[in-house]
């Protein structure tokens, strides 16, 4: 791939807090991509590395073939909006967004229209004038973005840009931040805790754990295929049962799970008589007249169109998450004995 | 609201009385210096003798007084100054920096606040002997320095402390150097602060009798000039009618060091995000 932005064997100490290890990233031109994991892993500090706020002590950064590592923040072509918003409590909203413009020596004229224009990008037509104490924090969120974009960096980096929100506007900001990243082609480098938010707006996601990188993939290929438990863990529930393998052969394997019987699982490396994790979505799981395996529901938790339950399997202790259409499971009542079954491809293996 | 209504009814009874008692301590004697500056008889004692102006009248005629006035003006405004300046840095360098042993430094800082003036100022009388310079002014500013430097440092650290340090870095994150961060982030943001610290450092030196009376050579300060005074009886109605003029004008110094504090206070406070 092409690198736009990449980030080379950069590793960052904090007296004897290992902040980020030999992180190793390529992102693309115009890429969304967000940096996900738990709180302390590493994720804002290499978003602020990226922005020069934090000199890594090893590695390197480019930023569209040219070397910035050494750059100050305000020589770097990235501009950022901050988890607090950062809004100058002094200044109005115009001159928020015009603040990074002064440097540029631009017409009266000339500027005025470029913050119009940035105003109106985040649907805040007619604010200018407004001070920046009498926002609300979807409006203080929107004029940061603006203040960032308004300067057409090369690279805008969003560090949990919508912690703050509640969950009605998160969810439509979310969705204009994908559009607005879209129309402009600017690569947006994201920084969230929440996985629901990387899956959804992301167009690659690396998660992140205690300053290392874990896995860079698709939305889709780290939920489907995560190489990794933790990464398994991390984004969104998974259920793993312990296997052993009967049979390898090429690249698919047969493992045994007690209770479930035998599992096919493809795309691994795993030889006869190893052991192995195997893991499936609670989704993936289907409750079914015809089932392979039989058990009884422990507990069943209502969520509005999906109900959540509990089950323990026959011959296997380890009890089991399943994920089914409310609509569909109306027997489904904790006691219930019931048959479970799954498609082929539903089980992956993964190394402990 | 219902917390504090609470609280308000389990006070104790006979506080109110208590609380009065108090402030009349306080301020009772204060009232009898205007008082007794407008009483037309040189002796300080009832009853009250009848409303005159002439100790207003000499006391601006005095040109001793005039001289030492000046001289504490002089003093006040260079200590206030160079203290806020130094407790800027000061301020500054502890909000925003990762560094070791930030208690300790703010320890000795303030220490001049803990060490008795006396003490100080004999101990700045033997420097500035041993460095043979000359007792004058300069040796009052350089002592009212020392002194105001915690003060000053007090104000502005928790002016800075108020702030969120993402203000400078989103500055640097849009194009601003460090200094022009300064400039046009920090300082217009810490303003309040700096300006009732220069108040405040100038309220601390203008009214300092004690170093100032060790380090003084033949200028005399404001305070210097009064304790004088007091040796001749005669001239005491014109230092009462001094110290009323002083006392207004303090107030009104601290008065308005006390607006600026709270407009800055309600300006960056941050707002509770929400939709």
């Amino acid at each position: 791939m092409n690198a736009f932005l990449e980030i080379r064997d950069v590793s960052k100490r904090f007296g004897a807090v290992t902040a980020l290890s030999d992180v190793r990233l390529a992102i693309a031109r115009a890429e969304f991509f967000s940096l996900l994991g738990p709180s302390g892993c590493g994720k804002t500090t290499l978003l602020r590395t990226i922005a020069g706020f934090e000199q890594p002590d090893e590695g390197t950064i480019f930023i569209d073939g040219a070397d910035v590592t050494a750059m100050p923040p305000e020589r770097r072509p990235t501009n950022m909006v901050f988890q607090s918003y950062a809004i100058f409590p002094h200044l109005n909203v115009f001159d928020n967004i015009a603040y990074g413009l002064r440097r540029l020596r631009l017409e009266r004229a000339e500027l005025e229209r470029r913050v119009s224009e940035a105003l109106a990008m985040v649907r805040l037509d007619g604010y200018g004038g407004r001070r920046s104490d009498t926002l609300s924090g979807g409006q203080r969120q929107r004029v940061a973005l603006a203040r960032a974009l308004v300067r057409r960096p090369k690279v805008l980096l969003l560090d949990e840009p919508l912690g703050a929100l509640d969950r009605r506007l998160r969810e439509a900001m979310q969705r204009e931040l994908r559009e607005l990243q879209r129309n402009l082609g600017i690569t947006f480098v994201l920084v969230t805790h929440d996985q629901e938010e990387a899956l959804s707006m992301s167009d690659r996601i690396a998660v992140m754990s205690e300053g290392r990188v874990l896995q860079v993939d698709s939305p889709r290929a780290l939920y489907e295929r995560p190489a990794s438990r933790i990464v398994a863990e991390f984004i969104g529930t998974m259920n793993l049962l312990e296997a052993t393998v009967t049979e390898g052969a090429g690249s698919d394997a047969v493992c045994n799970v007690p209770g479930l019987g035998a599992i096919v699982v493809k795309d691994c490396a795993l030889a006869a008589g190893e052991r192995a994790t195997l893991a499936i979505r609670p989704e993936r799981l289907v409750i079914s007249d015809g089932g392979r395996t039989s058990g009884t529901i422990v507990s069943s938790t209502y969520l509005g169109g999906r109900t959540h339950l509990l089950i323990a399997l026959e011959g296997n202790g380890q009890p089991v998450a399943a994920t089914i259409d409310s609509a569909s499971g109306a027997g489904a009542s904790p006691g219930a004995r019931i048959k479970l079954d799954w498609e082929p491809d539903a089980f992956i293996a993964l190394p402990d | 609201m219902s917390a504090s209504a609470k609280l308000a009814s389990m006070k104790p009874p006979g506080l109110f009385v208590y609380a009065i008692l108090y402030l009349a301590f306080l301020y009772v004697p204060v009232l009898f210096l205007p008082l007794f500056s407008f009483n037309d008889s040189a002796f300080v004692s009832f009853p009250l003798a009848g409303f005159t102006l002439r100790w207003y009248r000499a006391m601006l005629a005095d040109g001793a007084l005039g001289e030492a006035l000046a001289n504490s003006l002089k003093v006040g405004a260079v200590a206030a100054i160079s203290a806020t300046l130094l407790g800027l840095a000061a301020a500054r360098a502890l909000t925003r920096y990762r560094l070791k042993g930030t208690s300790t430094v703010l320890g000795f800082v303030s220490l001049p606040l803990f060490i008795p003036d006396i003490v100080l100022g004999i101990s700045l009388l033997i420097l500035v002997n041993a460095l043979s310079t000359p007792l004058s002014l300069s040796s009052v500013i350089f002592g009212h320095i020392v002194l105001c430097v915690p003060f000053a440092l007090a104000v502005l650290l928790s002016r800075l402390e108020g702030f969120d340090p993402s203000l400078e870095e989103a500055s640097r994150d849009l194009g601003e150097t460090a200094w022009m961060t300064f400039l046009r982030v920090t300082l217009p943001l810490a303003l309040p602060g700096i300006v009732a610290s220069l108040l405040l450092a100038f309220i601390v030196s203008f009214d300092e009798f004690l170093i100032a009376y060790f380090l003084a050579g033949t200028d005399a300060t404001l305070p210097i000039y009064i304790w004088g005074e007091l040796r001749f009886p005669a001239k005491l109605p014109i230092v009462l009618a001094l110290g009323a003029a002083i006392l207004v004008v303090t107030c009104l110094l601290v008065l308005v060091a006390e607006w600026l504090r709270n407009l800055g206070r309600a300006r960056t406070t941050p707002l509770a995000v929400g939709a």
